[in-house]
């Protein structure tokens, strides 16, 4: 099991085991994270799955693909470290990734 | 295909039944209605049939089409379009309906927004996730300007002239008005959060070349704050890409942002909901209201999942109803595609 931090805007954090081969986004819905809503259900077609990746771990997740970055054109308050968390899959060397969830998925 | 026929209305279309959405679900109720006579018109928000299947993920596989090992979401529509071909369903694109109500003859009376008017016995949502409408961005307070300074869509370009014009997003929307809009403005500011474009190559090319002659300014960011008093835009403040705060003086937004999903005019029909779903039985799969039927996404019953299979399994049980209010005089007999004469006729396969 990898552990994953989901940081709210208020500050307030919870981290949860996830499986490796699930998507953020998926470990998120699966332990009930306030504001990942992933209103398609993880094709990278909608955007509201946003999550900021902790500035620490972005290499590690890598950087967005040309689909998803054009997908994050549909988001709200996009940062340098912004991702589509149903992008990023968990893998063993994710274990203590920490995503902040943005105020507002659009 | 709505719109030469928006102009002039004339009095009701008739129809046995009207089917509201046209994605899978919605496609396969014609073919459910139309094994047991039932003629059907399908009315889409959209512009093209598909629903979420052609709008959403037109290139991704789906895997759990019984039969269809992987089908796309584009393929799917098109299998779909060319099973239900037989049985010439009326298609009515690019509308919304926004009202129903029950007539004093039982039937059933809807209008669109488009002004279209339509009789039938019986209605049937398949409206998915519900209407797609566009992304209003969560800025502060933007309620009070939408309609006055903040349009979603461009209804009229004259509306526009000898403005201060701020058109937001990367895609072909965002691009189109720029082009379009640009020689009536006052000014126009196209704005993104990246220096890469969606849009057409060819329409990237020529909104670069205004920027260039200085009839287009480009700015690189997003908006934060919308500034103005009582729904009259007066500024905007945006943050640059290297974090610097911006104020400009527009007194109109376009922004294009893609679309979402909401219920809609549907939450306003008297229909019994259990949180923004239609709440149906799973035995005709019929509203509160009789007559008025609802499938897939949108509809909620215990042990509910939001599958096509389920919504196909959905509208066979109620064809089986719908029938009985269009042909009340007729018993229904079942019946079996491969076998029965009459279902292979209507099929057009005998």
């Amino acid at each position: 099991m990898v552990k994953l931090t989901f940081v709210q805007p208020d500050g307030a954090s919870r981290t949860v085991d996830a499986e490796p081969g699930v998507t953020v986004m998926e470990a998120a819905k699966l332990n009930d994270i306030p504001g990942i809503e992933a209103e398609c259900g993880g094709a990278c077609a909608c955007a509201t799955c946003h999550v900021y990746v902790d500035p620490e771990w972005v290499d590690k997740t890598g950087k967005p693909e040309a689909i998803e970055e054009d997908m994050l054109d549909f988001a709200f308050d996009v940062r340098k470290e912004s991702r589509l968390s149903c992008q990023i899959k968990v893998t063993p060397d994710l274990d203590g990734l920490t995503v902040r969830v943005p105020a507002k998925q659009f | 295909m709505a719109l030469d026929e928006a102009v002039a209305v004339t009095g009701a279309t008739e129809i046995d039944a009207v089917v509201i959405g046209a994605g899978p679900v919605g496609l396969f109720a014609v073919f459910e209605l139309g094994l047991v006579d039932i003629k059907t018109l399908v009315i889409d928000i959209l512009d093209r049939p598909g629903g979420q299947c052609a709008e959403l993920y037109p290139e991704k596989p789906i895997y759990d089409i019984p039969a269809l090992p992987t089908v796309t979401g584009q393929e799917l529509t098109d299998r779909l379009l060319e099973q239900i071909k037989p049985f010439g369903a009326q298609f009515v694109f690019g509308e919304r309906v926004d009202e129903l109500q029950r007539g004093e003859d039982g039937r059933f009376h809807l209008k669109t927004d488009a002004g279209r008017e339509i009789v039938a016995k019986v209605v049937v949502i398949a409206a998915g996730g519900g209407s797609f409408t566009p992304k209003r961005p969560p800025l502060e307070g933007i309620e009070a300007y939408e309609g006055k300074s903040v349009h979603y869509a461009v209804r009229r370009m004259e509306d526009f002239r000898g403005k201060d014009v701020l058109i937001v997003g990367g895609g072909d929307s965002a691009l189109d008005w720029t082009l379009n809009l640009a020689p009536l403005a006052k000014s126009l500011t196209l704005m993104h959060r990246r220096d890469e474009f969606r849009g057409a190559p060819h329409s990237v090319e020529q909104m670069r070349a205004l920027v260039a002659e200085g009839k287009v300014s480009l700015v690189i960011g997003q908006v934060t704050k919308l500034h103005g008093e009582t729904g009259n835009l007066e500024a905007v403040t945006a943050k640059t890409s290297d974090g610097a705060e911006q104020r400009l003086a527009v007194n109109a937004i376009l922004p294009f942002f893609g679309l979402t999903m909401k219920l809609g005019p549907v939450a306003h029909w008297g229909l019994n909901l259990n949180e923004n779903l239609v709440l149906v039985d799973t035995e005709k799969f019929e509203t509160s209201e009789k007559g008025i039927f609802a499938v897939g996404d949108i509809n909620w019953y215990p042990g509910k999942l939001k599958l096509i299979l389920s919504g196909f399994h959905e509208v066979a049980l109620m064809a089986q109803q719908a029938h009985k209010y269009v042909h009340p005089e007729k018993k229904l007999m079942f019946q079996y595609t491969t076998s029965s004469s009459s279902l292979q006729k209507k099929l057009g396969v005998k």
